[in-house]
């Protein structure tokens, strides 16, 4: 590892912030961050707080981590990463505490489980640890984006065909009967499984018509 | 690497961090945590109706050292009361709200405050048919956990998987009870 880890180039802030949304998508193309993707995706609101919480963790650490990213000792990053994480998390766990009670009794465990989130560590480490805050915050926004978008997917259609409505909001005809295995844990694999293939299927076809096209082909 | 200055020069900016992430956080509780306790409050008083059956309203009264919730109809009469109590559990400290008759002789039920146990197995201490177990016990004797398919009169079946977790919340319930009883005894003679 070089000694300089506060130096060093990578993609610029623009292409940061538009492959956190789909072609480095955290949940459908690194998969990671699975555990609150499966846990809390039954309903569009718990999705979309869990995402809101996500980002601002992750905007925050990604932050935190790039000002200080001239000081970081290689072997002592890891532990910067955490604690910089763990306290964002506390920040938000508390301020749902006090703001949004009846959401944060949903969530439970699960807003101080976004600590062990695969996808804010692996930015601190592929992005803020590397480059500038300005870079780093374009990338925060970016797999912020890509994880909302993931979970907001994958939440319309648990909660579409497990309760038939959608933010709560009746949507489907009366005569829907709720497919409950939806709700249930294994809705969450279902869904998450069918709408990954069909992103990735999505992908690779829009990647071979381009090359065919003669551009650049995007790599997968 | 490890000969180059001692511990203080490899790790100051971890000392350094901390430092300041735990000022931040200090004043992140400073800011909400009055509010994050009204609206334990605001759940506490909302939930008194279905701990203590025919209750209308708690109103706050200490005992001893702890603030209780008198149960009353919509007469005004006590019907009963409810206990906020507290302990470890398996991954963080469990709060709970007891409800108890007027004679504080049968729990009449068991609602789960805050807990953060583990998703799928220590959770399901907040699910109704579990916390259920507790009403209608008595509360002269301590209850104790059993893993068999059937317990006795005073003893509570463990979710699977999650005998800490039940234990926790049994030893509270045992305690709190135990303590209110010995508080509203000494303010009765």
């Amino acid at each position: 590892m070089s000694k300089h880890i506060g130096q060093g180039d990578g993609p610029a802030p623009l292409e940061r912030l538009i492959n956190g949304i789909l072609p480095e998508n955290p949940v459908y193309r690194q998969i990671l961050g699975i555990c609150p993707t499966l846990a809390v995706s039954n309903s569009m609101e718990s999705a979309m707080t869990m995402a809101g919480a996500v980002a601002f963790v992750l905007l925050g650490s990604n932050l935190v981590v790039s000002l200080i990213r001239g000081l970081l000792k290689p072997h002592l990053r890891i532990l910067v990463f955490t604690l910089t994480i763990a306290t964002f998390v506390t920040i938000a766990d508390r301020f749902l505490a006090a703001y949004m009670h009846e959401m944060s009794r949903k969530l439970g465990p699960y807003v101080p489980l976004i600590i062990v989130n695969c996808i804010i560590i692996a930015r601190c480490e592929v992005c803020a640890a590397k480059q500038s805050v300005f870079t780093a915050a374009a990338d925060a926004i970016g797999q912020s984006l890509g994880f909302a978008l993931a979970m907001a997917t994958i939440a319309t259609v648990r909660e579409l065909l497990g309760f038939g409505t959608w933010f709560g909001l009746a949507v489907m005809p009366k005569a829907w009967p709720a497919w409950v295995v939806m709700i249930l844990p294994p809705g969450a694999f279902l869904a998450l499984g069918l709408l990954m293939g069909a992103v990735n299927w999505i992908a690779a076809a829009w990647a071979a018509k381009s090359a065919g096209g003669g551009e650049e082909a995007k790599k997968a | 690497m490890s000969d180059k200055g001692g511990y203080i020069r490899q790790g100051w900016l971890v000392l350094v961090l901390a430092g300041c992430f735990g000022a931040a956080l200090a004043a992140v509780h400073v800011g909400l945590g009055r509010r994050i306790e009204s609206n334990k409050l605001g759940d506490t008083l909302r939930q008194v109706p279905k701990l203590v059956p025919g209750a209308v309203e708690g109103r706050p009264e200490s005992l001893g050292t702890r603030t209780v919730y008198r149960a009353v109809d919509s007469s005004g009469r006590t019907v009963g009361w409810v206990l906020p109590a507290g302990g470890g559990g398996f991954a963080d400290r469990i709060e709970l709200l007891i409800g108890l008759d007027a004679s504080a002789e049968t729990i009449t039920g068991l609602y789960v405050l805050e807990q953060k146990e583990t998703p799928g197995l220590g959770n399901r201490i907040e699910d109704a048919n579990w916390r259920g177990q507790f009403a209608g016990r008595s509360a002269r004797r301590r209850l104790s956990v059993t893993k068999a398919d059937k317990g006795g009169a005073d003893e509570i079946q463990a979710v699977t998987g999650a005998t800490i977790s039940s234990r926790s919340v049994t030893d509270i319930v045992n305690e709190a009870v135990g303590r209110f009883r010995a508080d509203l005894g000494a303010s009765r003679q």
